[in-house]
Protein backbone atom coordinates (compact mmCIF):
# COMPACT_ATOMS: atom_id res chain seq x y z
CA UNK A 1 0.00 0.00 0.00
CA UNK A 2 1.00 3.57 -0.16
CA UNK A 3 0.08 5.28 2.89
CA UNK A 4 4.07 7.22 2.56
CA UNK A 5 2.45 9.16 -0.21
CA UNK A 6 -0.60 9.63 0.49
CA UNK A 7 0.21 10.63 4.07
CA UNK A 8 2.25 13.28 2.78
CA UNK A 9 -0.45 14.69 0.62
CA UNK A 10 -2.86 14.85 3.84
CA UNK A 11 -0.09 16.77 5.24
CA UNK A 12 0.60 19.34 2.97
CA UNK A 13 -2.97 19.85 2.67
CA UNK A 14 -3.26 20.49 6.31
CA UNK A 15 -0.42 23.30 5.85
CA UNK A 16 -2.03 24.63 3.37
CA UNK A 17 -5.40 25.53 4.93
CA UNK A 18 -3.78 26.30 8.21
CA UNK A 19 -1.65 28.84 6.64
CA UNK A 20 -4.43 30.46 4.81
CA UNK A 21 -5.79 31.00 8.77
CA UNK A 22 -2.93 32.29 10.02
CA UNK A 23 -2.93 28.80 12.33
CA UNK A 24 0.30 28.64 14.72
CA UNK A 25 -0.74 24.97 14.85
CA UNK A 26 -3.29 22.08 13.55
CA UNK A 27 -4.44 20.05 16.87
CA UNK A 28 -6.78 18.02 14.82
CA UNK A 29 -6.72 16.35 11.56
CA UNK A 30 -10.47 14.81 10.56
CA UNK A 31 -10.40 12.41 7.44
CA UNK A 32 -13.15 10.89 6.00
CA UNK A 33 -11.79 7.07 4.25
CA UNK A 34 -14.23 4.61 1.93
CA UNK A 35 -13.25 1.50 3.29
CA UNK A 36 -13.08 0.21 -0.41
CA UNK A 37 -10.15 2.33 -0.87
CA UNK A 38 -7.84 -0.28 1.38
CA UNK A 39 -6.22 2.21 3.39
CA UNK A 40 -4.98 1.07 6.73
CA UNK A 41 -5.36 3.68 9.28
CA UNK A 42 -2.50 2.61 11.91
CA UNK A 43 0.03 3.13 8.95
CA UNK A 44 -1.54 6.40 8.28
CA UNK A 45 -0.24 7.20 11.60
CA UNK A 46 2.91 5.80 11.61
CA UNK A 47 3.63 7.71 8.65
CA UNK A 48 2.23 11.07 10.22
CA UNK A 49 4.33 11.09 13.31
CA UNK A 50 7.60 10.78 10.95
CA UNK A 51 6.25 13.48 8.09
CA UNK A 52 4.63 16.05 10.29
CA UNK A 53 7.72 16.04 12.86
CA UNK A 54 8.98 19.30 11.74
CA UNK A 55 5.60 20.59 10.45
CA UNK A 56 2.41 22.71 11.59
CA UNK A 57 0.81 19.66 12.37
CA UNK A 58 3.16 18.02 14.61
CA UNK A 59 1.34 16.01 17.34
CA UNK A 60 -2.38 16.41 15.78
CA UNK A 61 -4.68 13.92 16.63
CA UNK A 62 -5.78 11.78 13.67
CA UNK A 63 -9.46 11.13 13.70
CA UNK A 64 -10.77 8.86 11.29
CA UNK A 65 -14.51 8.22 9.94
CA UNK A 66 -14.66 5.40 7.30
CA UNK A 67 -17.60 4.52 4.78
CA UNK A 68 -18.94 1.42 4.02
CA UNK A 69 -18.55 0.24 0.00
CA UNK A 70 -22.03 -0.11 -1.02
CA UNK A 71 -23.39 -1.73 -4.73
CA UNK A 72 -26.63 -0.42 -6.41
CA UNK A 73 -28.30 -2.88 -7.87
CA UNK A 74 -29.54 -2.78 -11.32
CA UNK A 75 -32.73 -4.34 -11.07
CA UNK A 76 -34.17 -3.63 -7.35
CA UNK A 77 -32.61 -0.38 -7.17
CA UNK A 78 -31.39 -1.13 -3.43
CA UNK A 79 -27.96 -0.04 -2.10
CA UNK A 80 -26.10 -3.36 -0.61
CA UNK A 81 -22.75 -4.60 0.82
CA UNK A 82 -21.52 -7.15 -1.72
CA UNK A 83 -20.70 -10.24 0.04
CA UNK A 84 -16.94 -11.78 -1.25
CA UNK A 85 -16.73 -13.09 -5.10
CA UNK A 86 -19.86 -11.56 -6.31
CA UNK A 87 -21.63 -8.65 -7.16
CA UNK A 88 -25.50 -10.19 -7.47
CA UNK A 89 -28.15 -8.51 -4.86
CA UNK A 90 -28.77 -10.45 -2.25
CA UNK A 91 -31.88 -9.13 -2.22
CA UNK A 92 -33.00 -10.00 -5.66
CA UNK A 93 -30.52 -11.58 -7.10
CA UNK A 94 -29.91 -8.81 -9.85
CA UNK A 95 -26.85 -7.46 -10.92
CA UNK A 96 -24.99 -4.94 -9.27
CA UNK A 97 -23.05 -1.92 -10.06
CA UNK A 98 -20.05 0.29 -8.41
CA UNK A 99 -20.47 3.34 -6.81
CA UNK A 100 -18.87 6.17 -5.34
CA UNK A 101 -19.72 5.01 -2.06
CA UNK A 102 -16.75 3.79 -0.17
CA UNK A 103 -14.47 5.47 -1.93
CA UNK A 104 -14.27 8.72 0.03
CA UNK A 105 -10.84 9.94 0.82
CA UNK A 106 -10.53 13.45 1.91
CA UNK A 107 -9.84 15.99 4.69
CA UNK A 108 -12.85 17.10 5.66
CA UNK A 109 -11.93 19.25 8.27
CA UNK A 110 -9.16 20.44 10.63
CA UNK A 111 -8.69 22.17 14.19
CA UNK A 112 -6.31 24.93 14.50
CA UNK A 113 -4.90 27.09 17.36
CA UNK A 114 -4.76 30.76 16.21
CA UNK B 1 -6.21 27.98 23.92
CA UNK B 2 -8.91 29.08 21.41
CA UNK B 3 -9.33 26.19 18.92
CA UNK B 4 -11.49 26.96 15.45
CA UNK B 5 -12.38 24.19 13.11
CA UNK B 6 -11.85 24.96 9.45
CA UNK B 7 -13.66 23.48 6.78
CA UNK B 8 -11.36 21.71 4.08
CA UNK B 9 -13.00 18.81 1.88
CA UNK B 10 -9.99 18.19 -0.19
CA UNK B 11 -9.25 15.06 -2.07
CA UNK B 12 -6.31 13.53 -1.08
CA UNK B 13 -5.67 12.39 -4.93
CA UNK B 14 -6.78 16.11 -6.20
CA UNK B 15 -3.27 17.29 -6.37
CA UNK B 16 -1.71 14.12 -8.30
CA UNK B 17 -4.96 14.58 -10.55
CA UNK B 18 -4.43 17.82 -11.54
CA UNK B 19 -0.78 17.16 -12.41
CA UNK B 20 -2.19 13.74 -14.54
CA UNK B 21 -4.64 16.13 -16.27
CA UNK B 22 -1.67 18.81 -17.32
CA UNK B 23 0.46 16.04 -18.16
CA UNK B 24 -2.61 13.98 -20.39
CA UNK B 25 -3.08 18.06 -22.08
CA UNK B 26 0.47 18.06 -23.05
CA UNK B 27 0.78 14.42 -24.40
CA UNK B 28 -2.55 15.48 -27.15
CA UNK B 29 -1.25 18.42 -27.82
CA UNK B 30 2.44 16.34 -29.19
CA UNK B 31 -0.28 13.88 -30.74
CA UNK B 32 0.99 11.27 -28.36
CA UNK B 33 -1.49 8.86 -27.31
CA UNK B 34 -0.80 7.55 -24.22
CA UNK B 35 -1.66 3.94 -22.68
CA UNK B 36 -1.04 2.90 -18.90
CA UNK B 37 -0.50 -0.39 -18.93
CA UNK B 38 -1.60 -2.18 -15.74
CA UNK B 39 -1.05 -5.90 -14.25
CA UNK B 40 0.26 -8.33 -11.83
CA UNK B 41 3.76 -9.10 -12.05
CA UNK B 42 5.01 -11.90 -15.05
CA UNK B 43 1.31 -11.26 -16.48
CA UNK B 44 3.27 -10.18 -19.92
CA UNK B 45 3.06 -6.48 -19.78
CA UNK B 46 6.46 -6.21 -21.21
CA UNK B 47 6.06 -9.34 -23.80
CA UNK B 48 2.72 -7.95 -24.81
CA UNK B 49 4.57 -4.43 -25.51
CA UNK B 50 6.73 -6.03 -27.69
CA UNK B 51 3.91 -7.78 -30.06
CA UNK B 52 1.95 -4.69 -30.33
CA UNK B 53 4.24 -2.30 -31.26
CA UNK B 54 5.74 -3.77 -34.43
CA UNK B 55 1.78 -3.49 -35.68
CA UNK B 56 1.38 -0.22 -34.60
CA UNK B 57 2.03 2.23 -38.09
CA UNK B 58 3.03 5.42 -36.10
CA UNK B 59 6.23 4.85 -33.77
CA UNK B 60 5.79 4.43 -30.02
CA UNK B 61 7.85 4.71 -27.02
CA UNK B 62 7.83 2.65 -23.68
CA UNK B 63 7.90 3.91 -20.13
CA UNK B 64 9.37 1.10 -17.64
CA UNK B 65 8.30 1.67 -14.18
CA UNK B 66 7.49 -1.68 -13.60
CA UNK B 67 10.67 -2.76 -11.38
CA UNK B 68 13.79 -1.05 -10.69
CA UNK B 69 15.93 -3.22 -12.84
CA UNK B 70 16.04 -2.60 -16.54
CA UNK B 71 15.81 -5.87 -17.33
CA UNK B 72 12.67 -5.13 -19.55
CA UNK B 73 13.84 -1.75 -20.39
CA UNK B 74 17.04 -3.62 -22.40
CA UNK B 75 14.88 -5.99 -23.97
CA UNK B 76 13.19 -3.27 -25.22
CA UNK B 77 16.20 -1.54 -26.91
CA UNK B 78 17.42 -4.75 -27.92
CA UNK B 79 14.61 -4.70 -30.11
CA UNK B 80 14.99 -1.56 -31.21
CA UNK B 81 11.93 0.30 -29.45
CA UNK B 82 12.58 3.24 -27.66
CA UNK B 83 12.41 3.37 -24.08
CA UNK B 84 12.99 4.74 -20.46
CA UNK B 85 13.48 3.32 -17.42
CA UNK B 86 11.93 5.05 -14.71
CA UNK B 87 13.74 4.86 -10.75
CA UNK B 88 10.59 3.91 -8.56
CA UNK B 89 12.51 2.93 -6.04
CA UNK B 90 10.10 -0.23 -4.57
CA UNK B 91 6.88 1.75 -5.31
CA UNK B 92 3.70 0.28 -5.41
CA UNK B 93 2.41 2.43 -8.12
CA UNK B 94 3.06 5.54 -10.48
CA UNK B 95 2.33 8.73 -9.79
CA UNK B 96 1.79 11.58 -11.64
CA UNK B 97 4.65 13.60 -11.14
CA UNK B 98 7.14 11.09 -11.88
CA UNK B 99 5.51 10.94 -15.44
CA UNK B 100 4.65 14.44 -15.84
CA UNK B 101 9.17 15.13 -15.61
CA UNK B 102 9.84 12.10 -17.88
CA UNK B 103 7.69 12.81 -20.68
CA UNK B 104 9.22 16.11 -21.09
CA UNK B 105 12.43 13.97 -21.94
CA UNK B 106 10.66 11.69 -24.28
CA UNK B 107 11.82 11.95 -27.44
CA UNK B 108 8.52 11.48 -29.44
CA UNK B 109 5.47 13.51 -31.25
CA UNK B 110 2.67 11.90 -33.10
CA UNK B 111 2.73 8.22 -31.73
CA UNK B 112 2.21 5.85 -28.91
CA UNK B 113 3.32 5.95 -25.60
CA UNK B 114 2.85 3.35 -23.34
CA UNK B 115 3.66 3.25 -19.73
CA UNK B 116 4.04 -0.27 -18.01
CA UNK B 117 2.74 0.38 -14.60
CA UNK B 118 4.18 -1.37 -11.16
CA UNK B 119 3.25 -4.98 -11.13
CA UNK B 120 -0.11 -4.29 -9.02
CA UNK B 121 -3.58 -4.68 -9.09
CA UNK B 122 -4.49 -2.32 -6.24
CA UNK B 123 -2.55 0.72 -5.97
CA UNK B 124 -2.15 1.71 -9.82
CA UNK B 125 -5.67 1.97 -10.22
CA UNK B 126 -5.93 4.89 -7.84
CA UNK B 127 -3.63 7.02 -9.65
CA UNK B 128 -4.13 8.63 -13.07
CA UNK B 129 -0.22 9.43 -14.15
CA UNK B 130 -1.90 11.56 -17.65
CA UNK B 131 -2.98 8.53 -19.66
CA UNK B 132 -5.22 8.67 -22.41
CA UNK B 133 -6.85 5.02 -21.55
CA UNK B 134 -6.21 2.16 -19.18
CA UNK B 135 -5.20 -0.96 -20.37
CA UNK B 136 -5.51 -4.13 -18.06
CA UNK B 137 -3.51 -7.40 -18.76
CA UNK B 138 -4.74 -10.52 -16.60
CA UNK B 139 -4.19 -13.53 -17.69
CA UNK B 140 -5.89 -17.29 -18.17
CA UNK B 141 -3.86 -18.49 -15.36
CA UNK B 142 -4.35 -16.04 -13.31
CA UNK B 143 -7.75 -17.55 -11.83
CA UNK B 144 -10.93 -16.58 -13.30
CA UNK B 145 -11.72 -14.66 -9.84
CA UNK B 146 -9.52 -11.60 -10.23
CA UNK B 147 -12.08 -9.21 -11.54
CA UNK B 148 -14.15 -10.18 -7.78
CA UNK B 149 -10.69 -9.44 -5.91
CA UNK B 150 -9.48 -6.54 -7.36
CA UNK B 151 -12.85 -4.62 -8.75
CA UNK B 152 -11.15 -1.26 -9.07
CA UNK B 153 -9.10 -2.39 -11.66
CA UNK B 154 -11.70 -3.50 -13.99
CA UNK B 155 -14.14 -0.91 -13.18
CA UNK B 156 -11.30 1.81 -14.35
CA UNK B 157 -9.76 -0.19 -17.33
CA UNK B 158 -10.66 0.93 -20.80
CA UNK B 159 -9.61 -2.46 -22.45
CA UNK B 160 -9.08 -5.61 -20.80
CA UNK B 161 -6.73 -8.00 -22.34
CA UNK B 162 -6.83 -11.36 -21.42
CA UNK B 163 -3.23 -12.89 -22.33
CA UNK B 164 -1.65 -16.57 -22.19
CA UNK B 165 -4.43 -17.81 -24.29
CA UNK B 166 -2.19 -20.63 -25.38
CA UNK B 167 -2.50 -21.44 -22.03
CA UNK B 168 -6.50 -21.90 -21.83
CA UNK B 169 -5.87 -26.00 -22.59
CA UNK B 170 -3.66 -26.64 -19.35
CA UNK B 171 -5.61 -24.81 -17.10
CA UNK B 172 -9.33 -24.25 -15.77
CA UNK B 173 -9.80 -20.86 -15.93
CA UNK B 174 -13.84 -20.07 -15.60
CA UNK B 175 -14.15 -18.10 -18.97
CA UNK B 176 -17.96 -17.10 -18.25
CA UNK B 177 -17.67 -16.29 -14.22
CA UNK B 178 -14.32 -13.93 -15.66
CA UNK B 179 -16.42 -12.57 -18.26
CA UNK B 180 -19.30 -12.04 -15.63
CA UNK B 181 -17.90 -10.34 -12.64
CA UNK B 182 -16.33 -7.47 -15.52
CA UNK B 183 -19.52 -6.81 -16.56
CA UNK B 184 -20.54 -5.74 -13.35
CA UNK B 185 -18.24 -3.59 -12.85
CA UNK B 186 -17.25 -1.96 -16.35
CA UNK B 187 -20.20 -1.97 -19.18
CA UNK B 188 -17.77 -0.38 -21.69
CA UNK B 189 -14.24 -1.94 -22.16
CA UNK B 190 -13.35 -4.14 -25.00
CA UNK B 191 -12.03 -7.54 -24.03
CA UNK B 192 -9.55 -9.46 -26.23
CA UNK B 193 -8.30 -13.01 -25.58
CA UNK B 194 -4.16 -13.14 -26.69
CA UNK B 195 -1.60 -14.74 -26.55
CA UNK B 196 1.68 -12.73 -26.59
CA UNK B 197 3.31 -15.90 -27.13
CA UNK B 198 2.18 -16.92 -30.31
CA UNK B 199 0.79 -13.60 -31.81
CA UNK B 200 -2.72 -14.45 -31.53
CA UNK B 201 -5.68 -11.73 -31.19
CA UNK B 202 -3.00 -8.80 -31.55
CA UNK B 203 -4.03 -8.09 -34.76
CA UNK B 204 -7.59 -6.96 -33.20
CA UNK B 205 -6.15 -5.51 -30.25
CA UNK B 206 -3.57 -3.18 -32.96
CA UNK B 207 -6.67 -2.27 -34.78
CA UNK B 208 -8.63 -0.72 -31.34
CA UNK B 209 -5.96 0.97 -30.04
CA UNK B 210 -5.47 2.74 -33.85
CA UNK B 211 -8.87 3.74 -33.52
CA UNK B 212 -8.77 5.19 -30.05
CA UNK B 213 -5.87 7.22 -31.31
CA UNK B 214 -7.55 8.23 -33.88
CA UNK B 215 -10.45 10.05 -32.05
CA UNK B 216 -8.42 11.41 -29.37
CA UNK B 217 -6.16 13.17 -32.21
CA UNK B 218 -9.64 14.59 -34.33
CA UNK B 219 -11.02 15.48 -30.45
CA UNK B 220 -7.99 18.00 -29.50
CA UNK B 221 -8.39 19.79 -32.95
CA UNK B 222 -11.28 21.01 -32.37
N1 LIG C 1 2.94 -19.04 -22.49
C1 LIG C 1 2.95 -17.71 -22.51
N2 LIG C 1 3.89 -17.03 -21.81
C2 LIG C 1 3.86 -15.70 -21.85
C3 LIG C 1 2.89 -14.97 -22.59
N3 LIG C 1 3.12 -13.64 -22.42
C4 LIG C 1 4.20 -13.55 -21.61
N4 LIG C 1 4.66 -14.77 -21.27
C5 LIG C 1 5.80 -15.10 -20.40
O1 LIG C 1 5.50 -14.65 -19.08
C6 LIG C 1 6.68 -14.20 -18.42
C7 LIG C 1 6.50 -12.78 -17.92
O2 LIG C 1 6.37 -11.89 -19.03
P1 LIG C 1 6.69 -10.34 -18.91
O3 LIG C 1 6.35 -9.74 -20.22
O4 LIG C 1 8.06 -10.13 -18.39
O5 LIG C 1 5.63 -9.93 -17.79
P2 LIG C 1 5.47 -8.54 -17.00
O6 LIG C 1 6.09 -8.73 -15.66
O7 LIG C 1 4.00 -8.34 -16.87
O8 LIG C 1 6.12 -7.48 -17.81
C8 LIG C 1 7.80 -14.33 -19.45
O9 LIG C 1 8.48 -15.55 -19.22
C9 LIG C 1 7.06 -14.36 -20.76
O10 LIG C 1 7.76 -15.05 -21.77
C10 LIG C 1 1.90 -15.71 -23.30
O11 LIG C 1 0.99 -15.19 -23.97
N5 LIG C 1 1.97 -17.08 -23.22
MG1 LIG D 1 7.61 -6.03 -17.43
ZN1 LIG E 1 -31.77 -6.21 -6.27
Amino acid sequence: MHELSITKQIVAICEDFAGKHSASKVTKINLVVGEATGYIAESIRFYFDILAKDSICKDAKITLETVKPLLLCTSCQQYFERVPFSFDCPLCGGQGEPTEIGREFYVKSIEIEE
Amino acid sequence: MEHTEVTVMEDIFERNDKIALETNQALSERGIFTVNIMGAPGVGKTTFLVRLIQLLAKPAFVIEGDIESDIDTKKLLDLGIAALQLNTGGACHLESTIIADAVKTVSLENGYLFIENIGNLVCPAEFIIGEHIKLLISTVTEGSDKPYKYPLAFEKADVIIINKADLSAYVDFDEAYFIKGIQALNKNAPIFKVSAKTGEGFGEVAAWITEQAKQINSSIKK
